[in-house]
């Protein structure tokens, strides 16, 4: 193993077609027209000396290293900013450029510190390296003038050197080690959008400064790292490297967090991870990161992490601390003793979004297999349940249509019920990109979310609507469209079934769905929506993205099918640039729903009735499957209040925390006989376990992560699991002693079973994964090297369907009692229930949950900014502070859910989507007040947790 | 390092100005000049108010008035001189005659009289190089100057 080094050619690949043969230092070589002189050195191998080119952001040309000689041209042109032309002979070594650049070394050199020795890039650093390559070897000038090096000069303070800033919680900026490359300031502005950083003053002031001479963490910096990672010296430099060390080895995995799978280096000293650096070739990222992924991986040895297996009697009886042989055999003995007490449906199992493909497969195995019943289901019940529904119904794939660098060819983004630069901000960056140079943008969300505003970015509308509203508002955008005749018939008539059509067209035309009409309800003027729809429909390359906001709804499903709708309509499907993107929440929801989690689906999305699928299965896995759906998550509660089901084995997933109506939930739970939590923390479901079993972190395991575009990245073990054993490990031992006989060594072997019985995955194998890096499924003898995009030549199931997308009301509805809407959603330190970024420094950003109110609410209310405020609904209230902003509208409050003292979904309700039982987190009335103090139920439930945590035979942690 | 300026008196006012003139073509630098002219100086507190207005970051706002040394972080003096600096005046005694105006002044480049009269500048080319060494008082230049064009200086910023 070594570390990865990756080639960075100096400037970003050109496009085009057009190929231009030249000739440098001797050699031919043909690149690309519009490439640079220095990157087509590269590519043949030749290293131009560089200091303020890196392939993340456009040349510059401002530190004259780089220049070359070019026969037939006059002087000494920057090879960074000179375009390659046919015929070109270049020289990169003469002894004028070797002078010219010895002494353009030299003058840096003079002001910057010699401290090599004990620098933390000492070992990764560009300047090191070029002072080397120039032949460096004296700089005449001396140290002693003018210099922002030392604190003191000549014994008097030196007032152009400053002190380093250490505001943020994971990188130093030293500017005393600058040499006003500008990398990070543009690395700032063209890879993350942020524009946080500027060369403040000019000449020998030049300074890079955060905001206006601010520290970072005061400032606009949204610590994704692209300046650290861009910086060629030590003057951004990550904490962990100063503390550690350079790392000597790096694996390419797939970060944990969000649906967007950055591929990440994990650059490794022996078994401890010195940093997470994006990877260039992350065919998702494209080398860049967010806060959380480049970052936030310390909750992986945080203390709170439980290492041991644990079992109790009762949830009233402290944790008592057992062998992993104790822990399985006592879990297979009581599910058996549940079975033949309660009957064989009495247990079940949840599957995480969090664990890998394999992971997920093996846990419904278990409980198809191993149960002998259906009971599985997932996270992505109270997420993207509609999704899969809707599309599925729509064009027959569950999934999105697209690749992320298909939105580098959009004409117009329609947003909808997504924050992308907080929930998915590594996409977020790459649509901001696109918006800068001059793709148009349509956000439909009842809060004024960054993207509507942010700095070089506007949309073109932003349709405030209330919330669960949407399929009215979309239904009225069909109507505009329908109604102005700018649908694409030619699309429809090809593509999809025209009766169907004109059965929906005739539906939206209706006067009632026109936006004049809507308007009356949604609060959307109407306007508003025609100019949206039109710029929609006739804009070009339409692309839609959407998130949490149009699944969480009792019409989520609906809501859903009016995006398909909307999109055949218009003819953008099918080809780059265009298409239906759901933003997953999860780093592997779309992985835990392709690998059959539903109760109702076998892996691939096949129906547990058919009995072609089942045979698959049952030849593979020698057991007769239960052909009838099993328990969805509310049904499995249900159905343990009434005493019928009694055991749970639940993998990663924090229910009590992330499913609706809290208070349901645990008394659920409490009325089961054996709650099996497999996690890394005590997590608030734990509070009602019997059995604990500590799980593995992704840097523990090997594996593979579905992301949002479908795309199965490996997830690469890079240490041991500190509990022992990997997930995939305990499920099989968990198997193993409940009689079933599996004998996987590797996860290789899980996923070739895969491929083996889900003809989606049929061409998916580890070595193939090594060879492509990644691939999209599906990814079959039709598709050998995967699908970047859906539907090019028709639809998964035929003809594109169009469905009636009828708007029902909510029956969660604002009254005297309740007159506020409340919504919810994320912030981007904070990754959803918060279990793991909540242990991590990113909390310096986000320490608590605030609820959002309009001045306008607030002032009626008596409430001030920062005030504690008792928030209410009909299933419960919770308290937390104030955020007076006009973000939301009158009427709305939103808050985050990220914080378990909180309790966000103590507020939510049980009502559900009509069609998949996924939660209406969105949308709950609920009543503000002035507060005091937490809640009798906060209070009761901190008490709760105090006392489920206790772990016989160790101090309760002193607070 | 924190450079925030509490308070609101310029926000508004600024408001204004940005307002009559962020349809040019390039907002920014007219918008710059006018509160340079407004106020005398550049408020900190105004750096936002641009940037929101614009729908540029705080930082980009910050980057342009620092780089331009005429945007002042703080109120001039009555009069601003400026002396020429640049190669031309240097070789025909522009250092002589910052010496002599900074012992008839009592301070030194980038200050101000404690009366509040004068605030000395450093220019670099006033493009008089004909008549070096050059001066600029407000917006009146000097050509050639020597010890009895300094006294007429002094006496019109002491008036």
């Amino acid at each position: 193993m070594s570390l990865i080094h990756e080639i960075d050619y100096g400037t970003p690949a050109s496009r085009s077609e057009a190929q231009v043969t030249l000739t440098i230092d001797g050699r031919e070589v043909t690149v690309p027209a519009g490439t640079s002189i220095m990157r087509a050195s590269m590519e043949a191998g030749i290293q131009v000396p560089k200091l303020c080119a890196t392939d993340m952001v456009d040349a510059f040309g401002s530190c004259r290293l780089c220049l070359v000689e070019v026969d037939g041209r006059n002087g000494t042109p920057s090879s960074c900013t000179t375009p390659v032309a046919p015929g070109l002979v270049v020289h990169t070594q003469t002894e004028r450029l070797k002078q010219i650049r010895k002494g353009v070394m030299e003058l840096y050199i003079s002001d910057h510190p010699l401290d090599c020795l004990t620098c933390a890039a000492n070992g990764d650093c560009e300047l090191q390296d070029m002072a080397g390559a120039v032949g460096l070897r004296d700089v005449r000038y001396g140290y002693e003038g003018d210099n922002h090096v030392k604190a003191r000069n000549n014994g008097e303070i030196n007032v152009k050197w400053m002190p380093k800033d250490e505001s943020n919680p994971y990188f130093t900026y030293d500017p005393s080690k600058c040499i006003v490359c500008s990398r990070c300031v543009r690395a700032c502005e063209e890879v993350q959008g942020t524009f946080a950083l500027t060369i403040e003053g000019r000449g020998f002031d030049s300074r890079v400064s955060p905001g206006m001479h601010e520290h970072f963490l005061e400032s606009e910096c949204v610590s994704c790292g692209a300046c650290v990672q861009a910086c060629p010296t030590a003057t951004l430099t990550e904490k962990s490297v100063i503390a550690i060390g350079q790392p000597e080895h790096s694996a390419v995995t797939t970060c944990a967090y969000c649906g967007v799978g950055c591929s990440f280096k994990a650059e490794m000293r022996g078994e401890e991870l010195v940093r997470m650096v994006p990877y260039k070739d992350g065919q998702a990222n494209r080398g860049h990161s967010c806060v959380k992924g480049r970052f936030a991986y310390g909750y992986a040895n945080h203390k709170d992490r439980i290492l041991n297996p644990m079992v109790r009697e009762k949830i009233t009886d402290p944790w008592r601390e057992v062998t992993w042989e104790e822990a399985f055999a006592h879990v297979a003995s009581e599910f058996k003793r549940l079975q033949y007490q309660y009957g064989r449906d009495s247990i079940g199992g949840i599957t995480s979004s969090r664990c890998t493909n394999e992971e997920t497969f093996l846990v419904q195995k278990l409980i198809r297999a191993g149960f002998g019943n259906n009971n599985v289901d997932t996270c992505a019940r109270v997420c993207h349940s509609p999704t899969g529904y809707g599309l599925g119904q729509a064009f027959g794939t569950s999934a999105g249509t697209q690749n992320f660098d298909s939105v580098e060819h959009s004409d117009v983004v329609v947003v909808i019920g997504a924050n992308p630069t907080d929930g998915h901000p590594v996409f977020g960056s790459r649509l901001k990109k696109r918006l800068r140079q001059g793709a148009k943008l349509i956000v439909i969300d009842p809060r004024r979310i960054d993207l509507v505003k942010t700095p070089h970015v506007e949309a073109a509308y932003h349709l405030p609507l209330k919330p669960g509203t949407n399929v009215a508002v979309l239904t009225a955008l069909a109507h505009v469209i329908v109604t102005e005749g700018i649908f694409d018939e030619a699309f429809i008539r090809e593509r999809c079934d025209w009766s169907e059509f004109q059965d929906w067209a005739a539906f939206v035309a209706e006067p009632q769905h026109s936006p004049e009409e809507t308007e009356k309800f949604t609060g959307v003027p109407a306007e508003l929506i025609r100019g949206a729809a039109r710029l929609y429909a006739q804009g070009g390359n339409g692309a839609i993205y959407y998130g949490l906001g149009v699944t969480e709804h009792s019409q989520g499903s609906t809501t859903v099918m009016a995006i398909a709708n909307l999109a055949m309509a218009t003819g953008n499907i099918g080809r780059p640039g265009v298409g239906v993107n759901p933003l997953r929440g999860q780093n592997n929801v779309q992985g835990s729903c392709d690998m059959g989690s539903f109760p109702h689906e076998l892996p691939g999305y096949r129906h547990i009735s058919d009995d072609a699928t089942r045979d698959t299965f049952e030849k593979m896995w020698g057991v007769t499957l239960n052909n009838e759906p099993g328990l969805r998550i509310p049904n499995m509660l249900d159905a343990a209040v009434e005493g019928t089901f009694k055991g749970i084995y639940i993998q990663g997933e924090d229910i009590l925390q992330s499913d609706p109506d809290t208070k349901h939930v645990s008394a659920g739970l409490a009325a089961m006989e054996c709650v099996v939590v497999h996690d890394l923390f005590l997590n608030e479901t734990a509070n009602y376990a019997h059995v604990f079993l500590p799980g593995s972190t992704f840097l523990e395991k090997d594996g593979t992560f579905t992301n949002a575009e479908r795309r199965i990245n490996r997830v690469r073990k890079v240490m041991s699991p500190k509990n022992g054993y990997a997930d995939w490990e305990v499920t099989q031992k968990l198997a193993q002693a409940m009689g079933l006989n599996w004998t996987y060594t590797h996860p290789s072997q899980i996923m070739d079973e895969i491929a083996a019985t889900t003809p989606s995955f049929a061409g998916v194998s580890y070595d193939y994964l090594e060879t492509m890096g990644s691939v999209q499924w599906p990814c079959n003898e039709k598709y050998p090297v995967g699908s970047p995009i859906m539907h090019v030549d028709g639809f998964v199931r035929g003809k594109g369907k169009f469905i009636r997308t009828e708007y029902v009301a909510t029956d969660e509805r604002t009254g005297p009692r309740f007159p506020l809407l409340l919504t919810t959603g994320r912030i981007l330190s904070q990754y959803n229930v918060g279990a793991q970024t909540r242990r991590t420094e990113n909390v310096v950003w986000h320490d608590e949950d605030r609820l959002e109110i309009h001045p306008h609410d607030a002032e009626q209310r008596g409430i001030k900014d920062g005030d504690w405020i008792r928030l209410a609904s009909r299933a419960g209230d919770t308290t937390l502070r104030a955020l007076i902003t006009d973000r939301v509208a009158p009427g709305v409050v939103y808050t985050t859910f990220h914080h378990p003292d909180t309790q966000a979904n103590v507020i939510t309700t049980d009502f559900s989507d009509w069609a998949t039982n996924c939660p209406e987190y969105k949308v709950t009335a609920v009543q503000v007040s002035p507060s005091n103090g937490p809640t009798e139920w906060q209070q009761d439930y901190e008490e709760l947790t105090r006392r489920a945590r206790r772990i016989a035979g160790k101090m309760e942690a002193a607070e | 390092m924190n450079v925030h300026v509490a308070g609101g008196i310029y926000a508004e006012r600024a408001l204004s100005i940005i307002r009559e003139r962020k349809h040019l073509e390039g907002p920014m630098l007219p918008i710059l000049h006018a509160m340079q002219h407004e106020f005398g100086f550049i408020p900190e507190e105004v750096k936002p108010v641009i940037a929101d207005e614009l729908n540029l970051s705080r930082a980009e706002v910050h980057g342009v008035v620092t780089f331009y040394h005429d945007f002042r972080d703080a109120p001039a003096g009555r009069h601003t001189l400026k002396l020429c600096r640049a190669e031309a005046c240097q070789s025909m005694g522009a250092d002589a005659v910052a010496n002599r105006l900074r012992q008839l002044l009592g301070i030194d480049f980038h200050q101000t009289t404690l009366d509040g009269a004068v605030t000395l500048e450093p220019v670099y080319c006033l493009g008089l190089c004909a008549c070096a060494p050059a001066a600029m008082l407000d917006d009146e230049v000097y050509g050639r100057v020597d010890e009895d064009c300094l006294a007429e200086i002094v006496a019109e910023v002491r008036r």
